[in-house]
């Protein structure tokens, strides 16, 4: 018991911010918001799945992905070939000179389904694949550059341009993925009409509880052994190289992880918004969740899913308003989060914590004048992590 | 070459040119069980490059080095340490933002694989080694503290420490007493004494002083070549020594 107290959980202290951050997702957003601002939040919770493998892979692995982008796209296509198949019954394109395939194939003189769509007919490949392709992709990916050394900047640029060329892939080859368009127009999840009021709600809440779990599971990450030794990769690599350790196989495992939390963050902002599209594939989104997880806190998984509910708030809120300062000023976010507050908003909440809890603690001390009434005070790191 | 030896390291023929520059020349070196050897030389000399090819940082560019007769030029870093190759690097190379326990439990040679990482369990075991090697490096009081904390001294005795906890046969320290204080050096030569019993220790060092305290064999580089070679009264008698290194 309290192996899974300490592990998962992180003692009191983790206990108190999951409980604070379950609170508000799962019962003052849905108790305060209509459904279409819920829906939007949702939305917004599906980035924060890539903004937390930014923070194990960033923040404690020191990795830089530009690209998670990628492995949010690769979840997200995956579930929606499967619902654009579904989608395209035979009998709902009677109208299409290929009845049965999905509309823009058509539209692009497709006359079968490709071999590669076909198993995507299959709903538990569908979920297998979710979970695998991404993480399988990454492997490669993370293979190749690991066991050469390459890291820091040339990682970050390797992993943009990974995500250039997969956006250009999807746009140039129309026939086979919707190009620009993305996969639209999906209705049902065998046979459930996913634009019911019931159906959003209950994904909402299956995306909560999801990415729960993701935090309890990389909570358990690190606080392992494992844990220690990708902040100590961070820091020191060739000492972690030098007692013994294979660093490359720790920094694939990473970034395998961080896709797959990313690809099923992918797979849900499908369900939840009805299409898939390149815009959420290449640099611009891959650059915003490496921007939601900085000002939120790098080091912080709650704390970069709260950094990516302020930002978006702030960018649904200005963007109606000044669209076209809205980059400028998430611009100037980012440079000021990283100038003046490295840690981000959980860098902020701790200070601020310890300040009070000294405060308390210097209060009681005068007022009731004994000994032992400091506690220490190991609020520092915790709370938020 | 040369077959099975007891020899806890056997160097032959050992060369490394960078671009044409013979950085080790030929180098020949042999360490025995239990022996503490010293390297010394001036700048330049290839006393570090030595190291760095011991331990795989630099690859050969042509002969041997047998540790127990295993031949290590073709093992990758982490097959040189876990055959039982420690090595400490000049500047202190320690996990800054671990406490001083993290950083043992770090070194510690289970859960070296990413999964035997992830479940890797702090038992007795474990917390009984890290106390025991955090005696002997002097820094039992300070186990809770954050790394980064830590005095200069501490910080080198920290990752000798972390190389103890792995056990190895052979102990490579590069510059261990280089910024120490006179008392810290003092301490830092009993601790290699100590931990010289049952394991080769590999030293490089500058500090002449030092050497004396500690050193049973000496062997001086020059260019990549050895220039003399044995005990240290004698070493430092001989003239070609005198002129090059100790002279001044």
């Amino acid at each position: 018991m309290s192996f899974f107290y300490n592990k998962l959980i992180g003692g009191k202290e983790g206990l108190t911010g999951l409980i604070l951050l379950a609170l508000l997702i799962l019962v003052v957003f849905p108790l305060t918001l209509d459904l279409f601002r819920l829906n939007l939040v949702g939305k917004y919770l599906t980035y924060a799945f890539p903004a937390v493998s930014l923070v194990l892979l960033w923040g404690y692995g020191g990795i830089l992905s530009l690209g998670q982008g990628v492995f949010f796209g690769l979840g997200g296509y995956g579930m929606a070939m499967f619902l654009k198949l579904e989608a395209s019954s035979p009998e709902n394109t009677a109208i299409q000179s290929t009845p049965g395939i999905p509309d823009f194939m058509d539209w692009n003189q497709l006359t079968e389904l490709p071999w590669f769509w076909e198993p995507f007919n299959s709903f538990a490949f569908t979920i297998l694949a979710i979970l695998i392709i991404p993480a399988a992709f990454a492997y490669i990916i993370g293979a190749a550059m690991f066991k050469r050394r390459v890291g820091g900047v040339y990682f970050a640029i390797i992993t943009q341009v990974i995500a250039v060329i997969l956006t250009i892939l999807i746009v140039g080859q129309q026939g086979y993925t919707g190009g620009i368009n993305g996969i639209t127009d999906l209705r049902t999840l065998n046979g459930w009409d996913m634009t019911s009021d019931s159906a959003k709600y209950i994904f909402y809440f299956i995306n909560c509880a999801l990415l729960l779990c993701i935090v309890l599971l990389s909570r358990f990450i690190l606080t392992s052994k494992f844990g220690s030794l990708l902040l100590a990769i961070r820091d020191k690599e060739d000492r972690v190289r030098f007692s013994g350790y294979d660093v490359s196989n720790f920094k694939i495992f990473i970034y395998c992880f961080a896709a797959l939390i990313s690809a099923i963050g992918g797979a849900m902002f499908t369900l939840q918004v009805g299409f898939m599209s390149p815009s959420f594939v290449g640099i611009v989104p891959s650059i915003e969740m490496v921007i939601f997880a900085a000002i939120g806190g790098r080091m912080s998984l709650i704390g970069a899913i709260y950094g990516t509910l302020l930002v978006n708030f702030g960018k649904t809120a200005f963007s109606e308003t000044f669209p076209e300062l809205w980059l400028f000023l998430m611009g100037g976010l980012f440079i000021s989060v990283v100038m003046l507050f490295p840690n981000g908003l959980a860098g902020l909440w701790n200070d601020y914590k310890h300040h009070l809890t000294n405060r308390f603690a210097f209060i009681t001390k005068r007022f009731k004048s004994q000994k032992t009434l400091t506690r220490p005070t190991n609020a520092e790191s915790e709370s938020l992590s | 070459m040369s077959t099975s030896t007891d020899l806890t390291l056997a160097i032959e023929d050992l060369t490394v040119s960078f671009d044409g520059f013979k950085a080790v020349d030929s180098l020949n070196l042999y360490i025995d069980k239990n022996e503490l050897h010293v390297v010394i030389g001036p700048n330049g000399a290839g006393k570090t490059t030595v190291l760095d090819l011991i331990c795989g940082k630099t690859k050969a560019s042509s002969g041997s080095i047998k540790f127990l007769n295993k031949e290590l030029t073709e093992l990758a870093e982490h097959e040189i340490v876990r055959a039982g190759v420690g090595r400490k690097f000049q500047t202190p190379s320690i996990y800054e933002n671990l406490t001083v326990f993290e950083n043992l439990e770090v070194s510690y040679p289970y859960g070296r694989t990413v999964i035997g990482s992830l479940f890797f369990k702090r038992n007795n075991e474990v917390v009984k080694k890290i106390h025991q090697i955090a005696k002997e490096i002097m820094l039992e009081d300070v186990l809770d503290t954050e790394s980064a904390l830590l005095s200069h001294g501490q910080k080198q005795w920290l990752e000798i420490g972390m190389l103890l906890i792995q056990d190895p046969q052979l102990l490579m320290l590069d510059e261990p007493v280089a910024g120490m204080s006179v008392k810290e050096r003092e301490q830092t030569a009993e601790l290699l004494k100590k931990i010289s019993k049952g394991r080769s220790v590999l030293v490089i060092e500058h500090d002449m002083e030092f050497v004396e305290q500690i050193a049973q064999k000496v062997t001086v580089l020059h260019q990549g070549k050895i220039l003399a070679a044995g005990q240290m009264d004698k070493v430092q008698k001989d003239p070609k020594v005198i002129e090059v290194y100790l002279g001044h």
